[in-house]
C-alpha cells in the first residue's frame, strides 16, 4: 500500500507517531523494572521515577521464596513433554484421517473441529474428577497428559489442513521402493509436516508456558508448582508487598519474553499461517 | 482369502497406532468430561461425596430465576466482551494501518506491540495492579490529570476498565499481525486506482480494505469473541471479580460456584449454559462474517 511513495514528510510524522505508541505499551513494563529494584520505602514515595539507590537483594530474595529455579523447571518440563505429545499424536491422526476418509475417520475429524469450541471453564469441573480416578493429580505427567488432550484437536485441525497438500505420489514412490506405511509416514510425510509442526510447538508454547487455570485445579502440591502457581502462591502470601512482588513479576515474565525475542520471526509467521487456516 | 484378512488385521493395527493415542487422550480429557459435566448438571454433586442424586431441571430454574450472582455475571461478561472486541479490534487494526506504512522501525515496532500477548494474563493482571494502584496515582500526583486520580480498580467502573484496559493492551498486536497479512494481500492496483479517481482515506477504508480483509476479520472476531468470553486469569489476579463481585465473569463465577461453594452440580449447570451460549454466538459470529468474504 503506498509503495510507490518515497518517505515523505506525512511518513515522518505516522512513523513519530508509531514510535510514540509503542513507547507508551511499553510503559507498564518501565513501572514493573525500576520498582523492582527500589526499597520499599522508595517505592512508596517515588513509584513514578528512577530509584534513589538500586536495591538488588529483592531479587535474591524472591528467588528462593518461591523456589525459582524448580518453578522453572517445572514449567520447562511441562512445557515440552506436552509439546512433543501433541505434535506427535495429532500428526499421525491427521495423517491417517486424510489419507483415509471413511466414516469413522471423519466422524473423528468432526469431534476434533466441533471440540476446539468447548471452552475449558465448561468442563473443568468434571475433569477434575477425571483426573482423580485416572490417578492424574498431583503430578507432572498428570498435566502433561491434560494438555495432550486439550491441545489435540486444534493441532490434529491444522495438521489436517497441510497433510491434505503433501501430493499422494511421493508416498506412493516411498511404497514401490519397499516402504511400509509407518515408514511412508515417519521417514516422508513427517519431515514434511515440519513448518506446520514448527507453527503448532510455537503457539503451544506460548499457550501452556502461560496457562495458569489448569495446572491450578490439578496440582495442589508446592513443589511441582510451575512459574503462573507460584507467582500466584507468591502474591497471596506478600500482597502488597510490591518491592518482592515486581521483582518476582520480572523472574516470571523474563524467560517466555526472551523466547519470544529468539522465535519472533517464526511465532508471527504462525500465527499468520495458523490464522489463514483457521 | 488369508492375505485379504491380513490385509484387514494390518489396516486395523494402523488404524489403532496412528489415531489411537490422540483420540485416546481426547476422549479421556475432553469428551468424558464433556458428557459428565452435562449429567452433573441434572444433579446436586457436591464434588465430595459419592451421593450424586438425580435432580431434574432444578439448577436450571434455580439459576435463571433465583441466582443474582449468575445474572450479574452474564451482563459483566456480555458489557465487557462487547466492548473488549470493540476497541480491541480497532486498535489492532490501526496498529495494522500504521506499520503497513513505510516507515523504517516498522519491525521493532510489530515487536514491541505483540510482545505484551506473549505473558500470560494472569502474570500481566499483577502487573497492572501495581500499575492502576500505585503507579497511576504516582503519575495523578505529578500531572494532576484527573484521570489518574480516579480510584482505580476500587469500584465497578474503574475495575471495569481496567480490566478492558488490560486486554486490549494485551490482545491488540495479535491482532495486528493478522490484520497485517490481510492488509499486505490487497493488491496496489486497486489502492492506486482509487487513488486516481480522488477517493479519500475513508472510501478506500470502507470500500477497498474492509471488504478485502474479512477473512481477516472473521478470524479476529472469533479469536476475541471467544477469548473475552473466557476471560479468567487477568481478572483473577488484577481484581478477583471485586469489590463485591461487581467484575465477576461467568468463568469466575462457575469456579466459585464449583471449588469454593462445592456445589458442582450448580457449577456444571451454569458451565452448560455457558458453553451453549459461546458456542451459538461465535458459530454465528462465523457464518454471517464468512459471508461477507469476498474475492480480489
Amino acid at each position: 500500500m503506498g509503495a510507490a511513495r518515497g518517505y515523505t514528510l506525512r511518513t515522518l510524522v505516522i512513523e513519530i507517531a508509531a514510535i510514540l505508541l509503542a513507547l507508551l505499551f511499553l510503559v507498564p513494563f518501565y513501572f514493573v523494572l525500576v520498582n523492582s529494584v527500589k526499597s520499599f520505602a522508595d517505592l512508596l514515595m517515588n513509584s513514578a521515577g528512577l530509584p534513589k539507590e538500586f536495591v538488588w537483594t529483592n531479587y535474591p530474595k524472591v528467588w528462593n521464596v518461591i523456589n525459582y529455579p524448580k518453578a522453572f523447571l517445572n514449567s520447562l518440563i511441562v512445557t515440552v513433554f506436552a509439546n512433543l505429545g501433541i505434535a506427535v499424536f495429532s500428526s499421525m491422526a491427521a495423517y491417517r484421517l486424510v489419507r483415509h476418509p471413511n466414516k469413522i475417520n471423519n466422524l473423528i475429524f468432526g469431534l476434533f473441529v466441533a471440540a476446539m469450541v468447548i471452552p475449558f471453564q465448561s468442563i473443568m469441573i468434571p475433569l477434575v474428577k477425571v483426573a482423580n480416578v485416572a490417578g492424574l493429580l498431583n503430578s507432572l505427567p498428570g498435566l502433561i497428559i491434560c494438555y495432550f488432550g486439550f491441545g489435540i484437536s486444534l493441532a490434529a485441525f491444522l495438521f489436517h489442513g497441510f497433510v491434505k497438500a503433501i501430493p499422494l505420489e511421493i508416498e506412493e514412490a516411498a511404497i514401490v521402493d519397499g516402504a511400509s506405511p509407518y515408514g511412508v509416514f515417519w521417514r516422508i510425510v513427517f519431515p514434511l509436516l515440519k513448518p506446520m509442526t514448527v507453527t503448532i510447538i510455537l503457539l503451544n508454547s506460548l499457550w501452556i508456558w502461560n496457562d495458569f487455570l489448569l495446572p491450578s485445579l490439578v496440582i495442589p502440591d508446592a513443589s511441582l508448582r510451575t512459574i503462573p502457581l507460584a507467582t500466584s502462591a507468591f502474591f497471596a502470601q506478600y500482597t502488597k508487598q510490591w518491592d518482592l512482588a515486581l521483582a518476582g513479576l520480572v523472574l516470571g515474565v523474563t524467560p517466555i519474553v526472551i523466547f519470544f525475542l529468539f522465535m519472533q520471526r517464526h511465532i508471527i509467521e504462525g500465527i499468520t499461517a495458523g490464522s489463514v487456516k483457521g | 482369502m488369508i492375505q485379504t484378512r491380513r490385509k484387514k488385521l494390518s489396516e486395523w493395527v494402523q488404524q489403532l497406532y496412528f489415531v489411537g493415542p490422540a483420540l485416546f487422550f481426547f476422549v479421556l480429557i475432553v469428551l468424558i468430561p464433556f458428557v459428565m459435566g452435562m449429567y452433573y448438571s441434572f444433579t446436586n454433586w457436591n464434588g465430595v461425596s459419592n451421593e450424586v442424586t438425580w435432580v431434574g431441571l432444578d439448577n436450571f430454574i434455580k439459576i435463571f430465576t433465583d441466582d443474582a450472582n449468575f445474572a450479574n455475571a452474564f451482563g459483566f461478561t456480555v458489557k465487557f466482551t462487547v466492548t473488549a472486541v470493540l476497541l480491541t479490534n480497532a486498535v489492532g487494526f490501526g496498529l495494522a494501518l500504521l506499520l503497513t506504512r513505510q516507515i523504517r522501525t516498522r519491525n521493532a515496532l510489530r515487536t514491541i506491540f505483540f510482545l505484551p500477548n506473549v505473558i500470560g494474563g494472569l502474570l500481566l493482571g499483577f502487573i497492572w495492579q501495581f500499575i492502576f494502584t500505585k503507579g497511576f496515582s504516582a503519575v495523578g500526583e505529578a500531572t494532576g490529570i484527573g484521570f489518574f486520580n480516579l480510584p482505580w480498580l476500587g469500584d465497578a467502573q474503574t475495575g471495569f476498565w481496567g480490566i478492558v484496559i488490560v486486554s486490549v493492551w494485551q490482545g491488540a498486536g495479535y491482532l495486528m499481525v493478522i490484520y497485517i497479512a490481510g492488509l499486505i494481500n490487497i493488491p496496489n492496483e486497486l489502492i492506486e486506482a482509487a487513488d486516481i479517481d480522488g477517493a479519500n482515506f475513508l472510501q478506500k477504508l470502507k470500500n477497498i480494505i474492509v471488504p478485502l480483509i474479512m477473512p481477516a476479520v472473521t478470524v479476529c472476531l472469533f479469536l476475541t469473541i471467544s477469548n473475552s468470553f473466557k476471560v479468567f486469569d487477568v481478572v483473577y489476579s488484577l481484581t478477583r471479580g471485586g469489590p463485591y463481585k461487581s467484575t465477576e465473569p461467568v468463568t469466575m463465577d462457575i469456579y466459585f460456584e464449583a471449588f469454593t461453594n462445592n456445589r458442582m452440580g450448580l457449577g456444571a449447570a451454569k458451565a452448560l449454559i455457558f458453553f451453549l451460549v459461546v458456542a451459538t454466538i461465535t458459530l454465528i459470529q462465523v457464518v454471517i462474517t464468512k459471508r461477507k468474504e469476498v474475492q480480489a
